[in-house]
């Protein structure tokens, strides 16, 4: 039996009273890549970004976005935050979740750590603003090696039965 | 009993000076589907990341583009093209290591023409998010990919790997 490649590192469900941010500590050195999938909803009416960190760091972040919602596509750069996106919020209806694939190839290199984002969410609502699609392109321009991931409400908190699921990528 | 491995590394190259292209040959055909992911810096701004398949380089291919730049979203559609397209036309990053992902749909059946989508992230300065949809017209199974620029080169570190995916 070939040795797995595609392995789950560690993952988090929010439970009860929700929290302001999720941490994966102590991130293995021995992928290539990390792979995040995220299943989110925010403390917050409209529904809200969760933001993504690394190290502890919260500098020389940027963020470029491709986002559709109604029948409207735009773009629009964050200067230094990487959104994933906007998740469902209270609003929504009940057990409505956003979700986001979040793509970090060569993590443990001494490059400019890349991050590739694909988020949807949806509430079968006609209302504008009710559902989005996005995509981002983030940077963390830092040559560390990521050894911790931190995903942080906007301004609320992240609720209950939120999920996150960290897998590691070898190329060998 | 543990679970056969469906997502398995083909092969990678991780480059130590700076090449035009980066081919993987001998690809096998005991997957469903390829994916292939990038992590490249270019040499040259305003060039794109493109791929030829088989060593086909006719007028054999046809894409949609779905991109943005920070302000504006656009898309633009090709036919008739002489390869596919990992990144928009000058989506190869210069000042960092973009993401690319792009994946080969049944890439081994050989009665259908191959659908190849691919998802770009640049956050560089003058960068773009890019979402392309290649269509190969050629029902041959893929045997080899030929990544390259469409100007300049991979700079040194840049990487490259091909996974399968078995279905079963």
């Amino acid at each position: 039996m070939a040795t797995s490649t595609y392995n789950l590192i560690a993952s988090q469900v929010v439970g009860a009273g929700g929290v302001s941010s999720v941490t994966f500590s102590s991130v293995p050195q021995s992928y290539t890549d990390l792979l995040l999938k995220v299943s989110g909803r925010m403390n917050t009416s409209g529904g809200e970004y969760i933001q993504l960190s690394f190290n502890g760091v919260t500098t020389n972040l940027n963020g470029l976005n491709l986002y559709g919602y109604t029948t409207n596509a735009s773009s629009y750069r964050d200067s230094s935050v990487i959104g994933l996106g906007i998740f469902n919020g209270t609003s929504s209806q009940p057990n409505t979740f956003g979700i986001a694939d979040v793509y970090i190839p060569n993590y443990t290199s001494s490059n400019y750590k890349s991050v590739s984002v694909d988020m949807i969410n949806e509430n079968n609502s006609s209302s504008t603003n009710s559902a989005y699609q996005y995509l981002t392109a983030g940077l963390w321009s830092a040559g560390s090696a990521i050894t911790s991931i931190t995903l942080t409400a906007q301004t609320t908190s992240i609720l209950q039965n939120s999920t996150f699921y960290l897998y590691g990528i070898k190329n060998s | 009993m543990a679970s056969a491995q469906t997502y398995t590394p083909i092969a990678t190259q991780t480059i130590g000076s700076a090449v035009a292209t980066v081919t993987f040959n001998s690809i096998p055909q005991t997957y469903t589907d390829l994916v292939l992911i990038c992590n490249p810096e270019g040499s040259a701004s305003g060039n794109g990341i493109i791929l030829n398949v088989n060593g086909d380089f006719g007028s054999n291919y046809s894409d949609t583009m779905l991109r943005a730049n920070g302000s504006a979203a656009s898309s633009v559609r090709q036919t008739n093209n002489s390869c596919a397209n990992i990144s928009n036309l000058s989506g190869l990053p210069t000042a960092s290591f973009g993401t690319y992902e792009t994946h080969f749909m049944n890439y081994s059946n050989s009665s259908i023409y191959k659908t190849i989508l691919s998802r770009g992230s640049n956050a560089d300065s003058g960068g773009g998010v890019d979402v392309i949809v290649n269509f190969w017209r050629n029902t041959n199974a893929i045997t080899t990919i030929l990544v390259s620029t469409t100007g300049g080169n991979f700079m040194t570190g840049s990487m490259f790997t091909l996974y399968g995916i078995a279905a079963a």
